[in-house]
C-alpha cells in the first residue's frame, strides 16, 4: 500500500463508548455533526443518500453505501471521496472506504478513522477535485478580504 | 568508510539511470513539454516535433523505466504525465481530505462532548 492510498485520524473523545457509537451509527446524529441530512438509516448493504448542509456545500448530495457494523466497535461505509460536481454520474467510479473504531480509553473513547483506496481513483479525478476545492478556498479568501474591508 | 559516505553513494547509484535517461535531446525536450503541460497524449506529444509517433513511445518508456514519467490508458490513447506531478498532487488531495477529516472530527468531539 503506498503513501498515498490512506488516511488515519485518531483522536480521544471525552465521552463514553455508547455516546460516540450513537454520534457515529446513528444516521441523523452522525448527520448533526458530520454536515448532512441523511434520508435513511444505517444497515450493512444499504446506500443511505443525503444532501449536505454544511455551508458552501449545500448543492451536493452525499451517498453512503453502508459495509459493516458491529455495535459500539465498528462502523464502515464506502464513497465517493470527490464527488464534488453536481450533475456528474460518479457510479461507475472506485470508492474510497472509511472505517471507524472504538475502543473505550480512560477518560473516555479513542476513536480511530480511516479512509483507505485512494489510489484507485482516476488520478485526473483526484486533480480536478483539487483544483475545485482550491477555488473554493480561493473564493473563501476572497470573501473573508472583502467582509473585513467592508467593516 | 563511514556512514553518510555510503549513504550518498548509495544515492549516486539509484540517481545514474535518471541523469542516463535525461541525457538525450528528443527525451529532455518531452520531460520539458510534459513539464510546462501537463498529462498529454502521444499525439500531442508528437505533434510539432519531426520526432515520429513511435520515437516518441520508445523514449517515454525510456523515461518511464528511470521512474520519471507515468503512461495510464484513456479510451484507445496513452496518456503521459510527469511521475512528480502525480504523486505531488496526489499528496495535496490527500492533504486536503485530511484536513477536511480534521474539521469533522472537531464538529464531532463538540457534539459529544457538550
Amino acid at each position: 500500500m503506498s503513501e498515498t492510498d490512506r488516511i488515519e485520524k485518531k483522536v480521544t473523545l471525552r465521552a463514553p463508548r455508547s455516546r460516540v457509537w450513537r454520534a457515529i451509527a446513528n444516521a441523523d446524529q452522525f448527520g448533526e455533526w458530520f454536515g448532512v441530512k441523511l434520508e435513511a438509516v444505517f444497515a450493512p448493504g444499504i446506500t443511505v443518500r443525503g444532501k449536505i448542509t454544511y455551508p458552501g456545500y449545500e448543492h451536493l448530495t452525499m451517498e453512503m453505501m453502508v459495509e459493516r457494523i458491529e455495535p459500539e466497535t465498528y462502523f464502515a461505509y464506502r464513497w465517493h471521496p470527490y464527488a464534488i460536481q453536481p450533475g456528474v454520474d460518479y457510479s461507475a467510479e472506485p470508492t474510497t472506504l472509511v472505517e471507524f473504531r472504538l475502543e473505550e480509553v480512560e477518560g473516555g473513547t479513542l476513536l480511530t478513522i480511516v479512509e483507505s483506496g485512494f489510489d484507485q481513483i482516476p488520478a485526473a479525478r483526484r486533480a480536478e477535485a483539487f483544483r475545485m476545492n482550491e477555488q473554493g478556498w480561493a473564493v473563501q479568501t476572497r470573501n473573508i478580504e472583502k467582509y473585513v474591508s467592508e467593516h | 568508510m563511514s556512514r553518510s559516505t555510503n549513504l550518498s553513494e548509495a544515492k549516486l547509484v539509484r540517481a545514474a539511470p535518471v541523469f542516463a535517461a535525461l541525457g538525450d535531446p528528443t527525451r529532455l525536450r518531452l520531460v520539458a513539454r510534459l513539464c510546462r503541460d501537463g498529462p498529454l497524449s502521444i499525439a500531442r506529444l508528437s505533434e510539432s516535433s519531426d520526432v515520429t509517433r513511435q520515437a516518441v513511445t520508445k523514449h517515454l518508456h525510456a523515461l518511464s523505466k528511470a521512474g520519471l514519467v507515468c503512461g495510464r490508458r484513456r479510451g484507445r490513447e496513452s496518456i503521459w504525465e510527469l511521475e512528480l506531478q502525480r504523486l505531488k498532487l496526489a499528496r495535496a488531495s490527500l492533504n486536503q481530505i485530511s484536513q477536511q477529516w480534521d474539521a469533522a472530527i472537531g464538529r464531532l468531539k463538540a457534539f459529544v462532548e457538550k
